[in-house]
């Protein structure tokens, strides 16, 4: 009984410790893309996790990172 | 108006945008709010950003880029690009999209007015000394 005591909090807590760990990142995918605009007015997003956008957003991590540093 | 006064400018007028470089077709650098080192770091990666995204626009059958926002929940770049120059910003997460692209374009619409303007009065310069 006392043992059923303790697991069901430390199954709670571990629970909510991997929803929150989920959560942070679905929601830190959801916030990373590509959204590029042409000369006719049309655009494209590009979510994180498409191959465009995997090539291409290391260079804009490059820019926010140099921009870092000389601030 | 020149590039550095335009980035003054709009430094003073925009409080998302932390950091902006304006790049020349050539690929060389024109102005920016940041030290020479870390504007020619900026401005290489821009460069092959605007490279890839021009690369997507050819495989899309697209017309010219224009512009673009690379978003990442540590801040965002943005590229405006015109016929001469690509302007090149840096924000925090979550900024007001718009507004930082019609701020970069007026940047650009002011260096270009300043280019007429020096053409205008070097023209009036030729023309008063023949």
């Amino acid at each position: 009984m006392a043992r059923r005591k303790l697991v069901i909090p430390v199954v709670i807590g571990a629970g909510s410790f991997l929803g929150t760990v989920l959560y942070r990142r679905r929601s830190v995918r959801n916030r990373t893309r590509l959204d590029i605009y042409f000369d006719d007015g049309s655009m494209v997003s590009l979510a994180a996790g498409s191959p465009d956008a995997d090539r291409l957003m290391p260079h804009a991590d490059l820019v926010l990172a140099a921009a870092r540093e000389g601030a | 108006m020149d590039a550095t006064a335009a980035i003054a400018d709009l430094r003073e007028l925009s409080t998302q945008i932390e950091t902006v470089v304006v790049i020349a077709r050539d690929g060389s650098l024109v102005a920016s709010s940041v030290q020479d080192e870390a504007a020619d770091r900026i401005a290489a990666a821009a460069r092959d950003l605007a490279a890839g995204a021009d690369q997507v626009r050819r495989d899309l059958g697209r017309e010219a880029l224009a512009q673009l926002q690379a978003a990442t929940p540590e801040g965002s770049v943005f590229l405006v690009v015109d016929d001469h120059r690509t302007a090149v910003a840096t924000t925090g997460a979550d900024p007001t999209v718009g507004l930082v692209f019609y701020d970069l374009k007026t940047l650009l619409r002011q260096i270009a007015d300043g280019d007429g303007k020096a053409a205008d009065e070097e023209q009036e310069r030729v023309d008063g000394s023949a």
